[in-house]
């Protein structure tokens, strides 16, 4: 009876085709803002991310995100390294800056410094150059985005000068970092070399990175830290967390993105809903005439929520692959406003479950229709 | 005899002249209050095996509800109903349900069949519902139209059939699964003179000389003459019943 329920949907095409666009439109949507949602909340902890060598973060108590660090003393760094259970500890600077482009416009920049002596703080890979490049004078590492946004149109290529606020410095190396929250371009430098860049005064060490010595866990030494300096200490997985709980309770991205998921859903239940409902009802005598033979309304049942569920398989599949195409290296992953944000799996199961909810919700009330008509009617002219 | 007859071993069915149906003093109304109807009013009614059993009267007197209860499809208030001596009245919905497609097939006025369905596929859905393989019901079905003058036409679907054809396809959907009963409401209405009567000849052929008892609701007065037995009904009660040798006389002195 599955196949008479799958003719029966077939053969209104374009009650049927309706119903698949519903779901593919739905999914499409929900996909898109979702992962979207979800890439912005990695750029929140991006920097946390792509420091991999550190797995304790020191900062001054009231720091709640990467994003907005407030200056700690020169001094807390010696006293950091001397805590207990602390293998090493090295200054971390991040500021933002302007920064001139070819075209002569300006643009925000995220300036990350790094230990001079460790080099302790860059992302693992570069594409150009290389990590012993940035010893060099003036020498900066930018992110492949960044160098566009700075050079558009030009291949990426290390060599190139520019102005830092009112500073010379020189690309040397392009580096695979991710794009940060706050700004697209991203540059890498000698910690010497980035207070520079900036000429915030004294007291400009924004982080310190430290790592747990042999037998003692990252909490352990973050703990120490705290009872040792008074400063704020956590973990890279804990601080990255805060970051990202920081912008979901202090920007109005949650309630942005879940407005559109949410429209998504309901526009997916109305398209779907009355669509279904109407071939429900135009098919109500069909359904008659089956019951009045003698097939059961438990098998009716299954027969109209396989027309829903094959609507739902089809459609979802239609917009999880047009999701998987706007996040492939085709499309999103050109685009440096779009780069770094990817169709996670998490995210297609969970649309997946959403769907399920819109067919199940939109074919309540025409799945109730089925089992209540009576099969009297057809004998009724 | 019906294969699920068989299986079930009930008596009587495909007996000659054995009573397969059997309604007495039966009872239905419509509504509540003021506005209740009473459409049935102690109907007795029998349909023999072997015979096509015709339910006349003008409209509104309770024809269709008395074949919905005889065919499971309502229940009544009052009186006995019997198909296959099983009291229908003591079986739940879903023994009905199963009851019906075991025993019933049904011929409707509007032919009801799936219209993205083929001829063959609409034939067959009483062997699906069943649990017969598709392939397996659809040879059935298509062995069935070749019987009913359908050859080549079993792939086409019911909107490339003419209103004939159409109902030839409701009829083998009828057959295909040799139920004991075959209900069949107007089946002549919706055609022209030379359809109808050539519909009412397969069913006298395939479904009367089965063994199957054949009750026909009907105003089309041309195809009394395919009549075994005729009741006449009125305000929800048979007022009177004709033999064949009556319906034959009656409809001599009335041409």
């Amino acid at each position: 009876m599955l196949r008479v329920a799958l003719r029966m949907l077939i053969g209104d095409k374009t009650k049927c085709l309706a119903l698949v666009f519903g779901v593919a439109f739905s999914t499409l949507l929900i996909c898109q803002q979702v992962s979207i949602f979800f890439g912005l909340l990695g750029r929140a902890s991006s920097v946390v991310n792509d420091v991999r060598e550190a797995n304790v973060w020191v900062m001054d108590p009231s720091v709640k995100t990467i994003d907005v660090p407030f200056p700690l003393r020169d001094t807390e760094l010696p006293r950091v390294r001397s805590a207990e259970g602390v293998a090493w500890a090295v200054p971390f600077f991040k500021a933002q800056a302007q920064v001139r482009t070819r075209g002569g416009n300006l643009e925000n920049a995220v300036i990350l410094g790094i230990d001079d002596a460790s080099l302790v703080g860059v992302p693992d890979k570069f594409v150009l150059g290389g990590i012993d490049d940035l010893t060099m004078p003036d020498a900066i590492a930018v992110n492949p985005a960044g160098f566009r946004l700075l050079f558009p149109g030009e291949e990426l290529s290390v060599g190139r000068t520019l102005e830092l606020n009112d500073r010379r410095a020189k690309i040397v190396a392009i580096v695979d970092a991710a794009p940060a929250f706050a700004a697209n371009l991203t540059i890498y430098t000698r910690y010497s070399l980035a207070t520079r860049f900036t000429n915030n005064g004294r007291n400009q060490l924004s982080f310190i990175l430290a790592h747990s010595a042999p037998g003692y866990t990252p909490e352990q030494a973050a703990a120490n830290i705290e009872q040792l300096t008074g400063l704020k200490a956590a973990t890279s997985g804990a601080f990255r967390i805060e970051s990202i709980m920081y912008v979901l309770a202090n920007t109005g991205i949650p309630v942005s993105f879940g407005t559109v998921v949410l429209l998504g859903v309901i526009i997916g239940i109305a398209i779907v809903g009355l669509t279904f409902n109407q071939f429900v009802v135009e098919n109500l005598k069909q359904y008659a005439a089956l019951k009045a033979i003698g097939v059961r309304n438990l098998r009716l049942l299954w027969m109209t929520l396989f027309q829903a569920g094959f609507v739902g398989v089809i459609g979802y599949g239609l917009g999880l692959a047009a999701a998987a195409l706007f996040f492939s290296q085709w499309v999103a992953q050109k685009s440096d406003a779009l780069r770094g944000f990817y169709l996670l799996p998490q995210v297609a199961i969970g649309v997946a479950i959403t769907a399920v909810v819109i067919v199940v919700l939109s074919t309540l009330i025409s799945m109730r229709r089925v089992l209540v008509v009576d099969p009297a009617t057809v004998f009724r002219g | 005899m019906s294969t699920a007859t068989a299986e079930l071993g009930l008596p009587g069915a495909g007996t000659e002249n054995s009573v397969l149906v059997r309604c007495a003093g039966v009872e239905k109304s419509f509504g509540q209050g003021e506005t209740k109807v009473r459409v049935l009013r102690g109907t007795n009614f029998n349909a023999r095996a072997g015979e096509m059993t015709f339910l006349v009267g003008p409209s509104g007197c309770g024809k269709t509800t008395l074949i919905s209860i005889i065919g499971a499809i309502l229940s009544c208030e009052g009186g006995e109903v019997e198909v296959l001596c099983q009291d229908l009245r003591a079986m739940k919905r879903k023994k009905l349900a199963d009851f019906r497609l075991a025993h019933f097939g049904f011929i409707f006025q509007q032919f009801n069949l799936l219209p993205a369905l083929s001829a063959a596929e609409n034939a067959s859905i009483p062997l699906v519902a069943r649990g017969a393989s598709n392939r397996s019901a659809e040879h059935a079905a298509t062995e069935l139209l070749h019987k009913l003058g359908l050859e080549g036409h079993a792939h086409k679907m019911p909107n490339q059939l003419s209103g004939g054809q159409q109902q030839r396809v409701a009829i083998a959907r009828a057959l295909v699964h040799e139920p004991d009963v075959l209900i069949c409401d107007e089946p002549t209405a919706s055609l022209d003179a030379a359809s109808g009567h050539t519909v009412m000849e397969l069913l006298r052929d395939l479904a009367v000389e089965g063994g199957r008892s054949v009750i026909v609701v009907t105003h089309d007065n041309r195809i009394f003459e395919f009549a075994d037995r005729m009741h006449h009904m009125s305000d929800g009660v048979i007022t009177r019943t004709e033999s064949a040798d009556e319906i034959e006389a009656h409809e001599g002195s009335s041409a």
